[in-house]
Protein backbone atom coordinates (compact mmCIF):
# COMPACT_ATOMS: atom_id res chain seq x y z
CA UNK A 1 0.00 0.00 0.00
CA UNK A 2 1.83 3.10 -1.24
CA UNK A 3 0.78 6.04 0.92
CA UNK A 4 2.18 8.86 -1.22
CA UNK A 5 3.13 10.80 1.93
CA UNK A 6 6.40 12.70 1.92
CA UNK A 7 8.83 14.11 4.46
CA UNK A 8 10.80 17.26 3.87
CA UNK A 9 13.97 17.93 5.78
CA UNK A 10 13.73 21.60 4.84
CA UNK A 11 10.34 21.81 6.59
CA UNK A 12 10.74 23.39 10.03
CA UNK A 13 7.88 21.29 11.42
CA UNK A 14 8.95 18.07 13.14
CA UNK A 15 8.58 14.92 11.07
CA UNK A 16 5.71 13.48 13.11
CA UNK A 17 3.71 16.67 12.53
CA UNK A 18 4.34 16.60 8.78
CA UNK A 19 2.99 13.05 8.65
CA UNK A 20 0.02 13.89 10.84
CA UNK A 21 -1.01 16.89 8.79
CA UNK A 22 -0.69 15.03 5.49
CA UNK A 23 -2.90 12.23 6.77
CA UNK A 24 -5.51 14.72 8.03
CA UNK A 25 -5.41 16.42 4.65
CA UNK A 26 -5.93 13.15 2.77
CA UNK A 27 -8.93 12.36 4.95
CA UNK A 28 -10.27 15.92 4.60
CA UNK A 29 -10.09 15.60 0.82
CA UNK A 30 -11.94 12.30 0.99
CA UNK A 31 -8.96 10.47 -0.51
CA UNK A 32 -8.90 8.24 2.51
CA UNK A 33 -12.51 7.36 3.25
CA UNK A 34 -13.96 6.41 6.65
CA UNK A 35 -13.29 2.76 7.42
CA UNK A 36 -10.30 2.62 5.08
CA UNK A 37 -7.30 0.86 6.52
CA UNK A 38 -4.30 3.16 6.99
CA UNK A 39 -0.77 1.78 6.49
CA UNK A 40 0.64 -0.06 9.50
CA UNK A 41 3.13 1.93 11.60
CA UNK A 42 6.02 -0.23 10.49
CA UNK A 43 5.06 -0.21 6.79
CA UNK A 44 4.80 3.57 6.77
CA UNK A 45 8.12 3.91 8.63
CA UNK A 46 9.81 1.75 5.99
CA UNK A 47 8.19 3.59 3.11
CA UNK A 48 9.11 7.06 4.40
CA UNK A 49 12.48 5.94 5.82
CA UNK A 50 11.76 7.43 9.22
CA UNK A 51 11.87 5.72 12.59
CA UNK A 52 8.97 3.65 13.85
CA UNK A 53 8.72 5.85 16.94
CA UNK A 54 8.02 8.94 14.79
CA UNK A 55 5.09 7.27 13.03
CA UNK A 56 3.84 5.92 16.37
CA UNK A 57 3.72 9.45 17.73
CA UNK A 58 1.79 10.75 14.69
CA UNK A 59 -0.72 7.87 14.91
CA UNK A 60 -1.15 8.27 18.68
CA UNK A 61 -2.14 11.90 18.21
CA UNK A 62 -4.45 11.16 15.29
CA UNK A 63 -6.07 8.53 17.44
CA UNK A 64 -6.54 10.82 20.42
CA UNK A 65 -8.13 13.37 18.09
CA UNK A 66 -10.54 10.71 16.88
CA UNK A 67 -9.27 10.79 13.30
CA UNK A 68 -8.12 7.19 13.19
CA UNK A 69 -8.95 4.11 15.25
CA UNK A 70 -6.61 1.30 16.12
CA UNK A 71 -7.90 -2.22 16.66
CA UNK A 72 -5.08 -4.15 18.24
CA UNK A 73 -3.92 -6.95 16.03
CA UNK A 74 -6.05 -5.71 13.13
CA UNK A 75 -4.49 -2.40 12.23
CA UNK A 76 -5.55 1.23 12.09
CA UNK A 77 -8.53 2.65 10.20
CA UNK A 78 -9.95 6.04 9.31
CA UNK A 79 -12.63 6.74 11.91
CA UNK A 80 -16.25 6.24 10.84
CA UNK A 81 -17.41 9.39 12.65
CA UNK A 82 -20.22 11.18 10.85
CA UNK A 83 -18.96 14.21 8.95
CA UNK A 84 -15.33 13.64 9.92
CA UNK A 85 -14.07 14.73 6.54
CA UNK A 86 -16.11 17.96 6.72
CA UNK A 87 -14.89 18.61 10.29
CA UNK A 88 -11.32 18.19 9.18
CA UNK A 89 -11.85 20.54 6.26
CA UNK A 90 -13.34 23.13 8.64
CA UNK A 91 -10.40 22.66 10.96
CA UNK A 92 -7.97 23.07 8.08
CA UNK A 93 -9.66 26.31 7.06
CA UNK A 94 -9.44 27.59 10.64
CA UNK A 95 -5.74 26.72 10.76
CA UNK A 96 -5.14 28.75 7.59
CA UNK A 97 -7.11 31.68 8.96
CA UNK A 98 -5.18 31.66 12.23
CA UNK A 99 -1.92 31.65 10.28
CA UNK A 100 -3.16 34.56 8.14
CA UNK A 101 -4.27 36.51 11.22
CA UNK A 102 -0.89 36.00 12.84
CA UNK A 103 0.94 37.23 9.76
CA UNK A 104 -1.38 40.24 9.50
CA UNK A 105 -0.60 41.19 13.10
CA UNK A 106 3.11 40.88 12.40
CA UNK A 107 2.76 43.17 9.37
CA UNK A 108 0.60 45.65 11.29
CA UNK A 109 -2.50 45.06 9.13
CA UNK A 110 -5.74 45.87 10.95
CA UNK A 111 -9.01 43.93 10.95
CA UNK A 112 -10.75 46.02 8.30
CA UNK A 113 -7.90 45.75 5.86
CA UNK A 114 -7.52 42.02 6.51
CA UNK A 115 -11.24 41.52 5.76
CA UNK A 116 -10.89 43.57 2.57
CA UNK A 117 -8.00 41.46 1.48
CA UNK A 118 -9.94 38.29 2.21
CA UNK A 119 -12.72 39.54 -0.09
CA UNK A 120 -10.17 40.26 -2.79
CA UNK A 121 -8.78 36.74 -2.37
CA UNK A 122 -12.30 35.33 -2.69
CA UNK A 123 -12.82 37.17 -5.98
CA UNK A 124 -9.49 35.89 -7.23
CA UNK A 125 -10.44 32.30 -6.33
CA UNK A 126 -13.80 32.63 -8.12
CA UNK A 127 -12.12 33.75 -11.35
CA UNK A 128 -10.01 30.59 -11.40
CA UNK B 1 13.02 -2.65 31.87
CA UNK B 2 13.50 -6.36 32.26
CA UNK B 3 16.49 -7.78 30.46
CA UNK B 4 14.48 -10.65 28.96
CA UNK B 5 14.15 -10.38 25.20
CA UNK B 6 16.77 -7.66 24.78
CA UNK B 7 18.97 -7.98 21.71
CA UNK B 8 21.87 -6.04 23.18
CA UNK B 9 22.61 -5.46 26.81
CA UNK B 10 25.79 -3.74 27.96
CA UNK B 11 26.02 -3.22 31.69
CA UNK B 12 28.47 -0.86 33.38
CA UNK B 13 31.22 -1.55 30.89
CA UNK B 14 34.56 0.15 31.50
CA UNK B 15 37.86 -0.07 29.70
CA UNK B 16 40.98 1.89 30.52
CA UNK B 17 43.65 2.87 27.99
CA UNK B 18 46.66 5.09 28.56
CA UNK B 19 45.10 8.21 27.00
CA UNK B 20 41.44 7.32 27.02
CA UNK B 21 39.00 5.47 29.16
CA UNK B 22 35.49 4.27 28.57
CA UNK B 23 33.55 4.63 31.81
CA UNK B 24 30.48 2.81 32.98
CA UNK B 25 28.74 2.41 29.63
CA UNK B 26 25.31 0.77 29.68
CA UNK B 27 23.16 0.21 26.57
CA UNK B 28 19.96 -1.68 25.91
CA UNK B 29 18.45 -2.46 22.53
CA UNK B 30 15.08 -4.16 22.05
CA UNK B 31 14.03 -6.20 18.97
CA UNK B 32 12.74 -4.24 15.99
CA UNK B 33 14.47 -1.03 17.05
CA UNK B 34 17.17 1.20 15.63
CA UNK B 35 19.60 2.88 18.01
CA UNK B 36 21.88 5.69 16.91
CA UNK B 37 25.10 6.26 18.83
CA UNK B 38 26.20 9.86 18.45
CA UNK B 39 29.43 11.41 19.67
CA UNK B 40 32.29 13.68 18.66
CA UNK B 41 35.56 12.24 17.34
CA UNK B 42 37.35 10.24 19.99
CA UNK B 43 34.26 10.02 22.23
CA UNK B 44 34.42 6.22 22.45
CA UNK B 45 31.81 5.17 19.85
CA UNK B 46 34.09 2.71 18.05
CA UNK B 47 35.52 1.38 21.31
CA UNK B 48 31.99 0.77 22.60
CA UNK B 49 31.05 -1.13 19.44
CA UNK B 50 34.30 -3.13 19.48
CA UNK B 51 33.68 -4.17 23.08
CA UNK B 52 30.12 -5.09 22.13
CA UNK B 53 31.52 -7.28 19.33
CA UNK B 54 34.00 -8.95 21.69
CA UNK B 55 36.93 -7.61 19.64
CA UNK B 56 38.25 -5.78 22.69
CA UNK B 57 37.68 -7.16 26.19
CA UNK B 58 36.10 -4.92 28.81
CA UNK B 59 37.99 -4.40 32.08
CA UNK B 60 34.74 -4.55 34.01
CA UNK B 61 31.06 -4.92 33.21
CA UNK B 62 29.01 -7.33 31.18
CA UNK B 63 28.03 -7.64 27.50
CA UNK B 64 25.19 -9.88 26.36
CA UNK B 65 23.89 -10.23 22.81
CA UNK B 66 20.76 -12.35 22.18
CA UNK B 67 21.11 -13.34 25.82
CA UNK B 68 24.55 -14.88 25.28
CA UNK B 69 27.56 -13.58 27.15
CA UNK B 70 30.13 -12.03 24.81
CA UNK B 71 32.86 -13.05 27.28
CA UNK B 72 32.03 -16.75 27.57
CA UNK B 73 29.77 -17.63 24.61
CA UNK B 74 31.20 -15.46 21.87
CA UNK B 75 30.54 -17.83 18.95
CA UNK B 76 26.86 -18.14 19.86
CA UNK B 77 26.50 -14.43 20.53
CA UNK B 78 28.07 -13.48 17.20
CA UNK B 79 26.32 -15.94 14.91
CA UNK B 80 23.54 -13.51 14.16
CA UNK B 81 25.42 -10.22 14.09
CA UNK B 82 26.60 -8.35 11.03
CA UNK B 83 29.35 -5.86 11.88
CA UNK B 84 30.84 -3.23 9.62
CA UNK B 85 33.32 -0.53 10.52
CA UNK B 86 35.04 1.85 8.15
CA UNK B 87 38.52 0.63 9.15
CA UNK B 88 37.80 -2.92 7.90
CA UNK B 89 39.71 -3.96 4.79
CA UNK B 90 38.71 -6.56 2.21
CA UNK B 91 41.39 -8.44 0.22
CA UNK B 92 42.71 -5.98 -2.35
CA UNK B 93 43.68 -8.62 -4.94
CA UNK B 94 40.32 -10.40 -4.90
CA UNK B 95 37.10 -9.25 -6.56
CA UNK B 96 33.84 -8.41 -4.83
CA UNK B 97 32.35 -11.57 -6.36
CA UNK B 98 35.08 -13.66 -4.72
CA UNK B 99 34.20 -12.08 -1.37
CA UNK B 100 30.52 -12.74 -1.91
CA UNK B 101 31.18 -16.45 -2.58
CA UNK B 102 33.46 -16.58 0.44
CA UNK B 103 30.87 -15.08 2.80
CA UNK B 104 28.10 -17.24 1.28
CA UNK B 105 30.17 -20.38 2.02
CA UNK B 106 30.41 -19.47 5.73
CA UNK B 107 26.96 -18.08 6.48
CA UNK B 108 23.94 -20.27 5.73
CA UNK B 109 21.62 -17.25 5.80
CA UNK B 110 23.24 -15.72 2.68
CA UNK B 111 20.55 -14.57 0.25
CA UNK B 112 21.88 -14.54 -3.36
CA UNK B 113 18.83 -12.76 -4.79
CA UNK B 114 19.09 -9.98 -2.20
CA UNK B 115 22.85 -9.74 -2.84
CA UNK B 116 22.12 -9.23 -6.57
CA UNK B 117 19.59 -6.53 -5.74
CA UNK B 118 22.09 -4.77 -3.47
CA UNK B 119 24.76 -4.84 -6.21
CA UNK B 120 22.35 -2.92 -8.37
CA UNK B 121 21.21 -0.54 -5.63
CA UNK B 122 24.75 0.28 -4.54
CA UNK B 123 25.96 0.47 -8.15
CA UNK B 124 28.80 -2.03 -7.57
CA UNK B 125 30.48 -4.30 -10.13
CA UNK B 126 31.13 -7.84 -8.88
CA UNK B 127 34.07 -8.48 -11.20
CA UNK B 128 36.01 -5.42 -10.03
CA UNK B 129 39.05 -6.08 -7.82
CA UNK B 130 38.71 -4.51 -4.37
CA UNK B 131 41.92 -2.48 -4.71
CA UNK B 132 40.32 -0.38 -7.47
CA UNK B 133 37.38 0.71 -5.30
CA UNK B 134 37.01 4.21 -3.90
CA UNK B 135 36.51 4.65 -0.15
CA UNK B 136 32.75 4.95 -0.60
CA UNK B 137 32.59 1.87 -2.85
CA UNK B 138 34.65 -0.12 -0.36
CA UNK B 139 32.17 0.84 2.36
CA UNK B 140 29.24 -0.18 0.15
CA UNK B 141 30.95 -3.52 -0.59
CA UNK B 142 31.35 -4.16 3.15
CA UNK B 143 27.70 -3.28 3.76
CA UNK B 144 26.54 -5.55 0.94
CA UNK B 145 28.51 -8.50 2.35
CA UNK B 146 26.83 -8.02 5.73
CA UNK B 147 23.28 -7.10 4.62
CA UNK B 148 22.95 -10.09 2.26
CA UNK B 149 23.47 -12.43 5.25
CA UNK B 150 20.29 -11.00 6.76
CA UNK B 151 21.65 -11.02 10.33
CA UNK B 152 19.28 -10.37 13.23
CA UNK B 153 21.48 -7.55 14.52
CA UNK B 154 23.42 -5.05 12.45
CA UNK B 155 26.24 -3.20 14.20
CA UNK B 156 27.47 -0.45 11.92
CA UNK B 157 30.31 1.89 12.85
CA UNK B 158 29.99 5.12 10.83
CA UNK B 159 28.24 3.43 7.88
CA UNK B 160 27.38 6.64 6.04
CA UNK B 161 30.81 8.29 6.28
CA UNK B 162 32.30 8.74 2.82
CA UNK B 163 29.09 7.84 0.99
CA UNK B 164 27.70 10.21 -1.62
CA UNK B 165 24.11 11.44 -1.12
CA UNK B 166 22.64 8.86 -3.50
CA UNK B 167 24.44 5.96 -1.82
CA UNK B 168 23.41 7.29 1.60
CA UNK B 169 19.80 7.40 0.49
CA UNK B 170 20.03 3.81 -0.79
CA UNK B 171 21.65 2.67 2.45
CA UNK B 172 18.97 4.29 4.62
CA UNK B 173 16.34 2.59 2.45
CA UNK B 174 18.01 -0.79 2.99
CA UNK B 175 18.35 -0.21 6.73
CA UNK B 176 14.65 0.64 7.07
CA UNK B 177 13.84 -2.40 4.94
CA UNK B 178 15.59 -4.56 7.53
CA UNK B 179 12.86 -3.57 9.98
CA UNK B 180 10.15 -5.30 7.96
CA UNK B 181 11.18 -8.21 10.11
CA UNK B 182 10.23 -7.11 13.62
CA UNK B 183 12.82 -9.33 15.25
CA UNK B 184 15.74 -7.52 13.63
CA UNK B 185 17.58 -4.55 15.15
CA UNK B 186 20.24 -2.05 14.19
CA UNK B 187 22.85 -0.29 16.31
CA UNK B 188 24.84 2.30 14.41
CA UNK B 189 27.21 5.14 15.16
CA UNK B 190 27.42 8.31 13.17
CA UNK B 191 28.30 11.93 13.36
CA UNK B 192 25.77 12.63 10.67
CA UNK B 193 23.00 13.66 13.04
CA UNK B 194 20.48 14.15 10.19
CA UNK B 195 20.67 10.42 9.38
CA UNK B 196 20.41 9.49 13.05
CA UNK B 197 17.48 11.87 13.58
CA UNK B 198 15.62 10.39 10.68
CA UNK B 199 15.80 6.67 11.29
CA UNK B 200 16.61 6.08 14.98
CA UNK B 201 14.08 5.09 17.62
CA UNK B 202 16.59 5.36 20.45
CA UNK B 203 19.46 7.80 20.63
CA UNK B 204 22.51 7.64 22.84
CA UNK B 205 24.92 10.56 23.16
CA UNK B 206 28.47 9.73 24.13
CA UNK B 207 31.29 12.13 24.98
CA UNK B 208 34.74 11.63 26.49
CA UNK B 209 34.13 7.97 27.16
CA UNK B 210 30.83 8.42 29.00
CA UNK B 211 27.18 8.26 28.03
CA UNK B 212 25.85 11.78 28.53
CA UNK B 213 22.23 11.10 27.60
CA UNK B 214 20.03 8.34 26.23
CA UNK B 215 16.37 8.54 25.33
CA UNK B 216 13.86 7.82 22.62
CA UNK B 217 14.11 10.24 19.73
CA UNK B 218 10.69 11.82 20.07
CA UNK B 219 11.40 12.58 23.74
CA UNK B 220 14.62 14.39 22.82
CA UNK B 221 12.88 16.47 20.16
CA UNK B 222 9.89 17.18 22.39
CA UNK B 223 11.69 18.19 25.57
CA UNK B 224 14.39 20.48 24.23
CA UNK B 225 13.56 24.08 23.31
CA UNK B 226 15.35 27.36 22.80
CA UNK B 227 13.47 30.42 24.14
CA UNK B 228 14.02 34.02 23.14
CA UNK B 229 13.05 36.54 25.78
CA UNK B 230 12.82 40.33 26.00
CA UNK B 231 14.04 41.59 29.37
CA UNK B 232 12.49 44.56 31.16
CA UNK B 233 14.76 46.93 33.08
CA UNK B 234 16.42 45.21 35.98
CA UNK B 235 15.01 41.79 35.15
CA UNK B 236 17.05 38.81 36.29
CA UNK B 237 16.10 35.38 35.02
CA UNK B 238 15.09 32.99 37.78
CA UNK B 239 16.83 29.63 37.84
CA UNK B 240 14.69 26.96 36.23
CA UNK B 241 14.97 23.20 36.28
CA UNK B 242 16.38 21.80 33.06
CA UNK B 243 17.92 25.02 31.76
CA UNK B 244 21.37 24.23 30.37
CA UNK B 245 22.37 27.56 28.93
CA UNK B 246 21.46 31.23 29.33
CA UNK B 247 22.90 33.86 27.05
CA UNK B 248 22.06 37.51 27.70
CA UNK B 249 23.02 40.25 25.25
CA UNK B 250 21.61 43.68 26.03
CA UNK B 251 17.89 43.21 26.68
CA UNK B 252 17.53 39.94 24.87
CA UNK B 253 18.09 36.56 26.48
CA UNK B 254 18.36 33.14 24.86
CA UNK B 255 17.59 30.22 27.14
CA UNK B 256 18.20 26.60 26.19
CA UNK B 257 16.28 23.99 28.17
CA UNK B 258 16.15 20.20 28.17
CA UNK B 259 12.77 20.18 29.96
CA UNK B 260 10.50 22.70 28.29
CA UNK B 261 7.11 23.33 29.87
CA UNK B 262 4.60 26.10 29.01
CA UNK B 263 4.57 27.12 32.72
CA UNK B 264 8.03 28.61 32.19
CA UNK B 265 6.41 31.56 30.41
CA UNK B 266 4.61 32.62 33.61
CA UNK B 267 7.67 32.17 35.78
CA UNK B 268 9.73 34.35 33.45
CA UNK B 269 6.95 36.93 33.09
CA UNK B 270 6.85 37.29 36.89
CA UNK B 271 10.53 38.16 36.75
CA UNK B 272 10.05 40.80 34.05
CA UNK B 273 11.05 38.67 31.06
CA UNK B 274 8.63 38.08 28.20
CA UNK B 275 9.02 34.95 26.08
CA UNK B 276 8.89 36.13 22.47
CA UNK B 277 9.66 32.89 20.69
CA UNK B 278 9.89 29.18 21.41
CA UNK B 279 12.03 27.24 18.97
CA UNK B 280 12.36 23.53 18.42
CA UNK B 281 15.88 22.22 18.06
CA UNK B 282 17.41 19.76 15.63
CA UNK B 283 19.06 16.64 17.00
CA UNK B 284 22.42 18.18 16.10
CA UNK B 285 21.70 21.27 18.21
CA UNK B 286 20.45 19.09 21.06
CA UNK B 287 23.56 16.96 20.83
CA UNK B 288 25.94 19.93 20.92
CA UNK B 289 24.04 21.50 23.84
CA UNK B 290 24.12 18.20 25.74
CA UNK B 291 27.87 17.82 25.27
CA UNK B 292 28.57 21.44 26.24
CA UNK B 293 26.39 21.10 29.35
CA UNK B 294 28.02 17.85 30.41
CA UNK B 295 31.50 19.34 29.97
CA UNK B 296 30.56 22.25 32.25
CA UNK B 297 29.66 19.90 35.09
CA UNK B 298 32.51 19.36 37.52
CA UNK B 299 34.24 16.01 36.99
CA UNK B 300 33.47 13.40 39.63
Amino acid sequence: MHSGLTISQADPRPMYLQIKEQIRHRIALGDWKPGREVPSIRALAIELRVSVITIKRAYAELESEGVILTHHGKGSFVAEAEGLSTDLQQQELDDHLVAAARLAKLLGIDETELAARLRRAERKAEKK
Amino acid sequence: MSSAGLIVEMRNVSRRYRFFSLQDVSLQLAPGQIMGLVGPNGAGKSTTLRILMGLVPADTGEVRVFGHSMQTEQALAKKNIGYVSDDMRLFGQATLEWHMKFVASIFPGWDPAYAAKLLERFNLKPAQPIKGLSHGEHMKALLLLVLARRPKLLVLDEPTTGLDPVARHELLTELMDVLKDESRSILFSSHNTADVERISDQITFIDRGRIVDCNDKEAFLENWRRLRLDLHDGATLPAADGVVDVDVTGRIATVTTRRYAPEMHQVYRGAGAIVQEVQRMTLEEIFVATVMASRKEPAE
